[in-house]
């Protein structure tokens, strides 16, 4: 279980509070306007931003002292996230070795996730060489490398069209649901939200709000949500 | 406090530099510096502002026209030109000097023409040639700075000048002069610091009462009159003055990148008619005036590798030696302070700037007096020159990797610390990679001006520690000046091989 126990994040004058919990293999969709905190809120969760009260817990393990790539999760950022001077196969092995020294055993496990997500034999190529949609598969296959509880996805696929990003969330659904992974995925439109997510988080107003079931947080929104929507 | 300090490893390469450059000042402190200036004093301190305040005026001056007529028109091997052009910051000062003094020299033809038509030779020693020589070697520096400024204004400002049909003058008062309002100063006083810490120039072509620098000061006391608390009280003066200059220069700096940026071409409107004769003469006449000294010492130096001098091979060995050792030594402690400032340890950042406050003199008669109660000082001279040579391009190689470390760590920072990437395997996997075009362009930049320093070295060197400089400097005080013309043809072809090696290994490890 995923705990925010009286999170609070501030900086300069923009604030935000959390408090609430997600059971494990949750998958959590957070929804808001734009500089609400929705990244802030992932980049926190990350090791990126120290919460200046509260904490945070993974399975009642306290991850304020964890550095960033130790903790029990993996992020996908917006965009930047393979090296551009490394291979494909090389960016999704430091999934497995931070030092890139892997066994030969190894290697072939990289060469089975690439097919995996659809990049069979593709392993050598630079990221310059892919298309948008392949980078997000790349990026998703190192995350299934690092194999880790948690998923952050912070709007990695929000420079895809409309058709290759139901396709991703698809891909993320179909391999979180295997290993039993927990999702927080950050969107500013509902429709993914409804696809993908059981619960969702409304981030508003200087506060995350406790999940709700994503169908019924819709049929009746509060009214922060129904002015983001347009209602 | 730790957590202000930040990580180890920087911070004790920021204590070293703080040791290297206030510490040997200290250091000439403690020796019951001897405060009883004679007239020589007064004058060498006059000597040396005048004609710093001149160099940096007329390589300013001269800089302006030349910058602007630069920035503005397109003509075939502009790049090339600017590259060329930049030659003399790269290039050995004695070799410098041996190829103004082909040009300028008594038998040299300019001296031919002028005598020619009458008028008296001019001569090349004393303020006349220290200012030649001065402006020769910062010229170029001050034209690339203010090309920059040229480059930063935006297009469309420009654009719009055009739009609103503004004849030059208008566009230079409207658009220009507060570019140059915001450039010059910074410009002038770099190009016054140089001159200030410039040793070999007054060395070669000063001297004399009249004509002698307090770096110049500091050598004799130390080297020949062995007067130690003489030299401890000339190194503050020079130390104070430094200081105070650098910290003026730093005010003014926008961050002036050496080498980055000049292939852009012109968006810069061109006027036609007289303007564009103007600026045609003023890039010939500039070219001429840097160029010509260079094809001087090929020349001149071709015949000379017949007759190279003995102890020349091992000469070269030791200054290679020294030039890559300083180099990579400069060039890893400013990655390491660039990336830990980068991260936010700020403390760091003047510090490693301080080296501009300190002069190879200074620091090299600090650590003369700190090790010749131990130690016979030629016993160090190759290893104090390796740290001296390593601190003193310190300041440009840190204001080269400050924004690339910067635009890394923006870029890559949060993606590399949460693969957790740390250590070595960040360092060989994410950083080198990356920065590999900076980082070779810094060390080779290190290399060649370690390779060309005759400063530190001088006031150490004895016979078993002589470095390719010094060994050309004794062959022209022996008027040996064949061998010395030869043995400065291999200075330089070994400085500018080091810098092309270190370079071409940037641009052939660059990342896409």
């Amino acid at each position: 279980m995923l705990r925010l126990e009286n999170v609070k994040i501030v900086q300069d004058d923009f604030h935000l509070s959390a408090d609430w919990a997600v059971p494990e293999g949750a998958r959590l969709a957070v929804i808001g306007p734009s500089g609400a905190g929705k990244s802030t809120l992932l980049m926190t969760l990350a090791g990126f931003i120290d919460p200046v009260a509260g904490r945070m817990t993974w399975n009642d393990k306290d991850l304020g002292p964890i550095p960033p790539g130790k903790r029990p999760l993996s992020i996908l950022f917006q965009d930047q996230n393979l090296f551009p001077h490394l291979t494909l196969s090389q960016n999704l092995g430091l999934g497995i070795s931070p030092r890139l020294t892997l066994s030969a055993e190894e290697w072939d496990k990289v060469h089975a996730v690439l097919g995996r997500v659809g990049l069979d034999g593709m392993g050598a190529r630079a990221p310059a060489q892919l298309s948008g949609g392949q980078l997000g598969r790349a990026a998703l296959a190192r995350a299934l490398l690092r194999n880790r509880p948690l998923l952050l996805l912070d709007e990695p696929f929000a420079a895809l069209g409309p058709a290759l990003k139901a396709e991703m969330l698809d891909l993320v659904l179909e391999t979180t649901a295997e290993t039993g992974t927990t999702v927080l995925m950050v969107t500013h439109d509902p429709n993914d939200a409804r696809r993908f997510a059981d619960l969702t988080v409304l981030v508003a107003e200087g506060v995350a709000h406790a999940p709700r079931p994503t169908a019924e947080l819709f049929a009746n929104p509060p009214p922060a949500l129904a002015a983001y929507l347009g209602q | 406090m730790a957590k202000r300090l930040g990580p180890i490893g920087p911070a004790l390469i920021g204590f070293a530099v703080v040791a290297l450059t206030l510490g040997s000042a200290m250091m000439t402190a403690v020796q019951k510096p001897d405060w009883a200036f004679g007239p020589a004093d007064v004058l060498a301190l006059r000597f040396t502002l005048l004609q710093a305040s001149l160099s940096a005026v007329i390589s300013c001056a001269l800089a302006v026209p030349l910058a602007r007529a630069l920035a503005r028109r397109h003509f075939l091997g502009r790049t090339l030109l600017i590259r060329l052009m930049a030659a003399p910051f790269l290039l050995p000062v004695v070799v410098a000097i041996l190829g103004l003094l082909a040009v300028f020299g008594r038998a040299g033809p300019v001296n031919q023409i002028i005598t020619a038509i009458g008028v008296q030779p001019m001569s090349i020693f004393g303020l006349h040639g220290v200012v030649l020589a001065h402006v020769f070697l910062n010229l170029p520096l001050a034209t690339r700075m203010l090309l920059q400024g040229w480059q930063s204004i935006p297009a469309e400002r420009f654009r719009l000048a055009v739009t609103l049909d503004m004849p030059p003058s208008a566009q230079f008062r409207h658009l220009e002069i507060p570019m140059l309002r915001s450039h010059l100063p910074g410009a002038l006083s770099i190009v016054f610091l140089l001159c200030l810490t410039s040793f070999a120039v007054a060395l070669t072509l000063g001297g004399g009462p009249g004509a002698s620098t307090l770096e110049l000061a500091i050598y004799q006391a130390l080297r020949f009159e062995f007067d130690l608390g003489h030299a401890a009280a000339l190194a503050l003066v020079q130390f104070a003055l430094c200081f105070v200059v650098a910290l003026v220069a730093l005010r003014f700096d926008e961050n002036p990148k050496f080498g980055a940026g000049l292939g852009r071409e012109p968006a810069i409107p061109a006027p036609g008619g007289l303007r564009k004769i103007l600026d045609g003469l003023m890039i010939f006449c500039a070219a001429a005036f840097l160029l010509t000294p260079l094809a001087a010492v090929i020349l001149r130096g071709l015949p000379g590798l017949g007759s190279l001098p003995p102890g020349l091979a091992e000469a070269l060995v030791r200054s290679v030696l020294i030039a890559v050792a300083s180099a990579l030594l400069a060039i890893s402690a400013a990655l390491s302070l660039a990336m830990t400032v980068a991260r936010g340890t700020r403390w760091l950042e003047p510090v490693a700037m301080l080296p501009l406050a300190a002069s190879g003199l200074v620091m090299g008669t600090g650590l003369f007096l700190a090790i010749h109660p131990i130690l016979p000082p030629e016993r160090l001279a190759l290893l104090v020159t390796l740290l001296v040579n390593a601190t003193m391009a310190l300041p440009f190689l840190f204001r080269l990797l400050l924004p690339e470390a910067r635009a890394l760590l923006a870029d890559y920072g949060r993606l590399s610390d949460s693969l957790g990437l740390s250590g070595a395997a960040r360092l060989r996997l994410v950083t080198i990679p990356r920065l590999a075009r900076p980082l070779g362009f810094g060390a080779g930049l290190a290399a060649a001006l370690s390779m060309g320093d005759l400063g530190v070295i001088a006031l150490f060197a004895g016979e078993r520690s002589v470095t390719l400089p010094l060994l050309v400097q004794r062959l022209m005080g022996a008027y040996r000046m064949e061998a010395a013309a030869g043995a400065a043809l291999v200075l330089v072809a070994a400085s500018f091989a080091l810098f092309w090696l270190f370079d071409r290994w940037g641009t052939r490890h660059a990342a896409a």
